[in-house]
């Protein structure tokens, strides 16, 4: 099972994520932002970083980038993908994902361990959790509230495509503790926490980011 | 050459806690007439021949603000 990691300049967390998917079980596929060959990839994931200094706005520029709009026209036709932090960040700014991430309300850079209540169970990348489990993943970020218009929140809530919740405190001021959502299909996943941080005892404060790894997996053979 | 300015700043409803910070360091100085602060992003464009407005406003609209959260102001030169 082929899983992309996309570099882009300044990316920070593509080693991670690439571990992560070996730890899984998957085999991880370097792809380079300014290619437009995904590799025969089977799924994507957008790693956490600093793309392009975060000039203009966090994930702009990388979601312009020549990968990307290859990326948005295999996502139409359901492969999975996954934006983690700054990933989240140019799904966003792609279109892939309503909403967008602005700076912290507390203008503070917030990096701690986070407890996240999983409120979908079925999307490509959630489906080793169940709904209302709550997950322990880390959480550092600058410009990570989600913000949307209150209608588009509605909207967004009335379809049920919030995948997670901040619980026991909000970390960046995100409207209705929005941790993560999804595309309609489920198959697009962005979050800003980290699951690729929590996937050993050494290194994580947990292994509960493992889940969406391995949710993949089924969710390529099932496909 | 022509130059296109282009202002982007924040939708009213979208919260602003950098123009809030601003706007606190204002009173601090005793500024205290400052009732508000939003702070936005101010772009200068150098175009060859006469600007395209419709080309300038997707430029404006589709990179350069995020209309999730921004509005833009187009600026051409005056004829």
């Amino acid at each position: 099972m082929r899983i992309g990691v996309i570099t882009f300049p300044g990316s920070l967390d593509d080693v991670d994520a690439a571990r992560a998917v070996r730890l899984a079980g998957g085999e991880p596929v370097a792809l380079w932002h300014g290619d437009h060959d995904l590799k025969d990839v089977d799924a994507v994931v957008l790693p956490g970083g600093f793309s392009y200094g975060d000039y203009l706005r966090a994930g702009a520029i990388a979601a312009r980038s020549p990968l990307m709009q290859d990326v948005v026209a295999a996502a139409g036709g359901g492969l999975p993908v996954l934006g983690i932090c700054n990933g989240f960040q140019v799904l966003c700014e792609a279109g892939l994902l309503p909403g967008t991430l602005t700076r912290n309300s507390h203008l503070h850079f917030r990096n701690r361990d986070q407890l996240l209540r999983v409120e979908r169970a079925d999307t490509a990348w959630t489906s080793d959790y169940a709904e209302g489990q709550q997950i322990l993943v880390p959480v550092k970020n600058g410009e990570g509230r989600y913000v949307a218009a209150d209608a588009d929140l509605d909207r967004l809530e009335g379809e049920n495509r919030v995948v997670f919740r901040y619980v026991e405190g909000n970390p960046n001021g995100s409207s209705r503790d929005i941790a993560g959502v999804t595309s309609e299909n489920g198959r697009v996943v962005g979050l800003m926490p980290h699951p690729e941080h929590a996937v050993e005892d050494l290194t994580g404060p947990s292994t509960d980011g493992l889940g969406f790894f391995t949710s993949v997996l089924k969710a390529v053979v099932a496909a | 050459m022509p130059r296109v300015v282009v202002d982007v700043v924040l939708k009213p409803e979208i919260s602003d806690p950098q123009g809030q910070a601003v706007l606190g360091a204002l009173g601090r100085l005793g500024h205290d007439s400052v009732r508000s602060v939003r702070q936005g992003k101010h772009f200068v464009l150098e175009v060859d021949g006469t600007p395209d407005e419709a080309e300038l406003k997707q430029i404006a609209e589709t990179l350069l603000a995020n209309p999730v959260i921004e509005d833009v102001e187009l600026h051409l030169p005056k004829d």
